[in-house]
């Protein structure tokens, strides 16, 4: 139950994914290539060997780091017989429950005929493999989370893959879905996107719980955008109120390529999420939008890094916490910009609505500016519900919990709107729905 | 036919009394206009009725169709029939008119039950014409940034689509032009029939040449001083209301 203190032997960092979980995982995934194998085997030392966070590292302040556990979850837990996932976003391309591929990947004629890949990681290593060693967690972890990231490469058996060659443009999304099922089952998601020069497309991450036990989900993105490629990026994450989730994202924005990424945050009893954004050539552009709607005593951490390394390019952070009764949000952010990456045009901004007296939400925005000819913004705001305007909506007979809804969506309405597609605004308004009719 | 019975209320905000007593009885169909200077109590009236969470009902009773509705929240008491116009509305930024009207009325369905959209835009369009609205409105976010007219007739449109037994209109007419005036009480003479009752909260007779009441009464110190019919409000506007101050500081004395 306790959680483990810092002088305890290295193995009381590791719960229920010990070295001998680890070589079970590692027998059965025999058909894997060598590189991975021992890419997997070097992740499990170093995640062995870090220490679990500590409340007094800059990297986890205000986390609640003492209901973090490792202990007692299901490594490789079994997937139930006849579970059907339906999806709120549309029947996926890609459906993984508990960390396996439960339906064949399907993707219109239209687009396979044009070469574009939707398959598991599984097969890219057999059929892609440079483009899965190259880009495959590729990128640096900052944000804090080294030791669950390198959990999550230790133990990820499948994922998404998905390639988009150059100029190609797909009008319809990529979905796919990650589901946990079963009690203490620990899953490792993983969706990598490639968009090759000038391709456009979305991808939709979907996770979900199937039921109401506790899980436990480790997961990361990497999203490559090519040479002036152009990519949606939506993840909505709706595991069950007692889970705990991690998630890492990495985009790599090249020239003139723009990324627009939406998070939406609304399960877990504890949810950290880290996103890094890398500018890395002239006209980069990375958009980074957040959604939450927590409530309880859910706690949602976000950790954003927007790193400028090339002139020219612009990052846009708007993240939006609405937070009810005792939840908890904490939001900190980061804006580097390099020595050289002048005529940066960066923007950070976390606002959090407060709909209870016992919410509390705690903003950390940064900025580390190298250059001289740049344009940065950032700032943070809370709000309480003015009670004036609650009573107004209340006297036109509207309920509690609706007009908390309504204020909701007003808040919200700024983020949902920079999204192009209306049937995924849709889709996302109906999720956050269900937040306010449990 | 219904009755909304105030009797014998008294309101307090912290430890102090504003409302002293007030009795009065408004049936559907009739409106009664409550008139008297500033302080005295007619705004802090409507928002207690409305339930409020700033005033104590400290004694008294408020009751429609003879239920007591004290123990009702605002929004119980909205679906129970009660609408206030506020005097100043708040500004609700990213709900659009049209959203937030659409669950005003969801709110009043039974659940499972869904609101007819094109039934419900179709009533919206209709009422937005006779309040002379521009139907750009209704994807404007709720008083966000209007002119205190604009304001004014979006109280008016909202009481028009949630057809309340009883509407407290609190200081409908201030900050009005002439033109917003007589639009705004169109709206209130168009709604105005047996299913209606109103009590019309002002400090000037003028409104009362636009929508004229079937009482008037005159409220000082916390409760009813003087009941007329509309003669009483040109009676006022002749006198002003330091007669009524006299009349009651020579009743007191005796």
């Amino acid at each position: 139950m306790s959680a483990p203190t810092l002088t305890s032997a290295t193995d009381s960092f590791v719960g229920s994914f010990t070295a001998e979980a680890f070589a079970r995982h590692l027998a059965a995934l025999s058909s894997s290539p060598a590189w991975w194998l021992e890419r997997r085997r070097a992740a499990y030392e170093t995640f062995a060997s870090l220490p679990l966070p500590r409340r007094t590292d800059e990297s986890w302040r205000f986390s609640n780091v003492a209901a973090l556990t490792l202990e007692g979850f299901q490594v490789e837990p079994a997937v139930p017989a006849g579970l059907f996932l339906a999806s709120p976003f549309g029947p996926a391309h890609l459906a993984f429950v508990n960390n396996q591929l439960v339906a064949p990947p399907s993707l219109p004629r239209e687009a396979i005929e044009r070469g574009v890949v939707v398959t598991t990681l599984a097969e890219a290593a057999l059929t892609h493999p440079d483009l899965l060693r190259g880009h495959f967690m590729a990128q640096p972890q900052k944000l804090g989370s080294a030791k669950y990231a390198a959990l999550h490469s230790a133990f990820v058996s499948d994922g998404a893959f998905i390639y988009i060659p150059r100029g190609v443009e797909l009008a319809t999304p990529i979905l796919v879905t990650h589901a946990a099922a079963g009690p203490d089952a620990a899953v490792f998601p993983h969706t990598l996107v490639i968009a090759e020069e000038n391709a456009k497309a979305t991808v939709v991450d979907f996770f979900v719980s199937a039921d109401a036990s506790t899980h436990f989900a480790c997961g990361a993105n990497d999203l490559y955008a090519g040479h002036g490629a152009q990519l949606t990026y939506i993840a909505a994450q709706n595991w069950s109120g007692t889970s705990r989730s991690f998630q890492f994202n990495s985009t790599v924005v090249r020239r003139d390529a723009r990324v627009q990424s939406l998070n939406l945050h609304l399960g877990g009893r504890q949810a950290r999420h880290e996103s890094l954004s890398q500018l890395q050539a002239p006209g980069a552009f990375s958009e980074m939008l957040a959604l939450t709607v927590a409530d309880g005593t859910q706690e949602f951490d976000q950790r954003t890094l927007q790193i400028h390394q090339a002139p020219n390019t612009k990052s846009d952070l708007l993240y939006k916490n609405a937070l009810r009764d005792q939840a908890r949000t904490i939001f900190s952010g980061l804006i580097v910009v390099d020595p050289d990456a002048q005529k940066t045009d960066a923007y950070q901004s976390n606002r959090n609505l407060m709909l209870s007296e016992e919410a509390e939400a705690s903003s950390l925005p940064g900025l580390e500016i190298q250059a001289n000819d740049v344009r940065c913004t950032h700032g943070a705001t809370s709000s309480r519900i003015d009670p004036e305007q609650e009573f107004y909506l209340l006297s036109r007979g509207i309920g509690k919990t609706a007009a908390d809804e309504m204020l909701t969506f007003g808040f919200f309405e700024e983020v949902l709107n920079r999204l192009a597609s209306d049937p995924l605004h849709d889709v996302l308004r109906g999720l956050i729905q269900t937040q306010f009719k449990k | 036919m219904s009755s909304l019975e105030i009797k014998n209320l008294h309101v307090a905000i912290g430890e102090k009394e504003i409302v002293k007593g007030f009795t009065l009885t408004i049936n559907s169909g009739e409106v009664h206009a409550v008139m008297g200077p500033n302080g005295t109590g007619k705004s802090t009236l409507s928002k207690a009725i409305a339930g409020h969470p700033d005033y104590t009902i400290t004694s008294g009773d408020v009751l429609i169709d003879g239920q007591s509705i004290l123990e009702q929240e605002p929004d119980e008491r909205a679906r129970a029939g009660i609408f206030l116009a506020f005097q100043y509305p708040s500004e609700i930024p990213g709900v659009s008119i049209a959203n937030f009207l659409r669950g005003a009325l969801q709110a009043r369905m039974a659940e499972g039950e869904e609101l007819d959209a094109s039934a419900y835009y179709k009533r919206l369009y209709q009422k937005m014409d006779l309040l002379k609205i521009d139907r750009k409105f209704t994807s404007r976010s709720v008083n966000d940034g209007f002119s205190g007219g604009e304001k004014k007739r979006c109280e008016i449109l909202q009481m028009a689509m949630l057809e309340p037994k009883f509407a407290l209109m609190d200081e409908t007419d201030s900050g009005l032009d002439i033109d917003a005036l007589r639009i705004v009480a169109d709206g209130v003479n168009a709604m105005r029939g047996p299913t209606l009752g109103v009590l019309l909260i002002t400090h000037y007779q003028r409104l009362l040449d636009y929508i004229v009441p079937d009482h008037v009464h005159v409220m000082y110190d916390g409760r009813i001083v003087k009941s007329g019919d509309k003669s009483l409000a040109l009676e006022l506007e002749a006198k002003g209301y330091d007669w009524v101050k006299k009349e009651f500081a020579e009743a007191n004395a005796r």
